[in-house]
């Protein structure tokens, strides 16, 4: 079944988006590293290649990607939403800033 | 597969066939560039140093020139330098391979002497490279290597899941593969700790990765604003982390042999092999060709054109929008991954045929659009 989305691990809070997605889309998300696959609609627009929430994620939440801590929220977003660098920041090299 | 290449007298084994004009300083870039108008067939590799550097940046200095005299892709060198001793000093770097080299110093001679002279030289050295044959080579005598640039979670997502399946093959076989990009390790260095294949190459890795950061921090200055890269932003990349988690897919799963300094050639072990480099794609494909890489894999999201004169850069994008756009400079287009149609499997061996093809002579995207990108790492300023 085509899809929209990838996550990489089934727990992960984001998937990357491979084609442009519209607010209001249902967004099927397929799963990499195991088996499965997921919807969801799309709150805001997402560019290829962009992250969408796959939960509420609010603010000060570690998020999972890969499995793997990549950053902190710095602004809540809802699922659905984008999340990019105006609310998700380095926590391994934001503390020099 | 089948595999055809050239064997060097040291038992080394190169996939392409130059003869390089390599100046020692930047002085003599004028000189080296005359003989390569003069005779084509002869490459001028010019760049901007060699002079009054000294101690460690000094060395990787010659180093580099050497190796890129060394790489297997060569077939004869002529060095050219402002004065003959340290002309001398990057002919000797040279010399274990038994390759035909000639020296020429333009004092007391000056520039337009230097290249009759060099020409001469280098129309005797492109006839003679011209006679030697490719043969048969096994994938086991090739040094290999690898980074991503311009990256954005495409990559991460297809594009590099298939390179490190590809090199799992590969390497399966018996090829060497060298591995960089230090600082941009950061957020998976632990992964890739854990992938080492002793105590001793974990504890290298460590401090190596370590040294790095503590350069960086040093400098007090925000990194934040200079990673992701705005490239990598556009693309969808948010934080160092998740970059480095899609950049170290592209490594597979076989264990890390050994931890190289900057353009060091790693031991006859097949398997990775981590060199401490710059994450700027020209100065690490630079050290990769010093190490004596035969073919470098480039994994791009939003479209890194690099190349670079010996080494062919095969070129690998699964996003969709970079390969519509400036598909002229991508070997391996991926979408069809990205988007599922095809699985992994399917694209390592879309892209081990354009290794093997390349391996025998088929010109990459970057050769024929002459990207010829030589970029000498310095490491502090010069006296």
């Amino acid at each position: 079944m085509a899809y929209q989305a990838v996550a990489h691990r089934t727990n992960d809070d984001v998937a990357v988006a491979v084609q442009d997605l519209a607010p209001g889309t249902t967004v099927h998300v397929r799963v990499l590293k195991e088996a499965g696959s997921f919807e969801l609609e799309a709150r805001d627009e997402i560019p290829l290649g962009h992250k969408i929430a796959l939960r509420d994620l609010p603010t000060d939440h570690e998020v999972t990607e890969y499995g793997e801590l990549t950053g902190t929220m710095t602004d809540a977003v809802q699922q659905g939403g984008h999340v990019h660098v105006h609310n998700i920041q380095s926590r391994r090299w934001s503390k020099w800033s | 597969m089948e595999l055809t290449g050239y064997r060097r007298p040291d038992g080394q084994v190169g996939v392409r066939n130059h003869v390089v004009v390599l100046p020692v300083d930047d002085l003599s870039n004028a000189a080296a560039e005359g003989v390569a108008s003069l005779i084509p067939g002869a490459m001028a590799l010019s760049h901007p140093y060699g002079r009054l550097q000294f101690g460690d940046d000094l060395d990787l200095t010659f180093e580099t020139l050497s190796g890129h005299g060394r790489n297997p892709n060569v077939a004869a060198v002529i060095v050219i330098g402002i004065e003959p001793k340290w002309t001398q000093r990057v002919a000797e770097g040279i010399d274990p391979t038994g390759k035909p080299i000639e020296t020429f110093e333009i004092e007391r001679h000056g520039d337009l002497h230097t290249i009759e002279r060099a020409a001469k030289a280098a129309r005797k050295l492109v006839q003679d490279a011209s006679d030697i044959q490719r043969e048969p080579i096994e994938i086991s005598e090739l040094t290999l290597s690898t980074k991503c640039g311009e990256s954005d979670t495409t990559l991460g997502a297809a594009g590099n899941p298939a390179l490190g399946r590809a090199f799992d093959r590969l390497i399966d076989q018996g090829a060497s593969v060298i591995f960089g990009e230090t600082s941009e390790l950061t957020g998976a260095e632990h992964i890739l700790a854990d992938r080492c294949a002793s105590d001793d190459v974990r504890q290298a890795f460590m401090d190596t990765y370590n040294a790095y950061i503590e350069f960086i921090a040093e400098q007090g200055v925000d990194l934040l604003g200079s990673q992701p890269t705005q490239g990598n932003i556009r693309g969808g990349l948010s934080t160092i982390e998740e970059k480095a988690l899609g950049n170290i897919e592209k490594l597979g799963t076989t264990p890390i042999q050994s931890v190289l300094k900057p353009a060091q050639a790693p031991n006859e072990k097949p398997g990775l092999h981590f060199m401490d480099t710059s994450s700027a794609a020209a100065e690490m494909v630079t050290l990769c060709a010093a190490a004596g890489s035969a073919l470098h894999f480039f994994t791009t999201g939003q479209g890194n054109i690099v190349g670079h004169p010996l080494v062919p850069v095969i070129k690998i994008s699964p996003n969709p929008l970079t390969v519509e756009t400036m598909g002229e400079h991508i070997d391996v287009p991926l979408p069809d991954l990205l988007r599922g149609e095809i699985d992994l499997d399917q694209a390592a061996d879309r892209i081990e045929d354009v290794f093997a093809r390349t391996a025998r002579g088929r010109m990459t995207a970057a050769e024929v659009l002459r990207h010829r990108e030589f970029v000498l790492t310095k490491l502090y300023r010069s006296a």
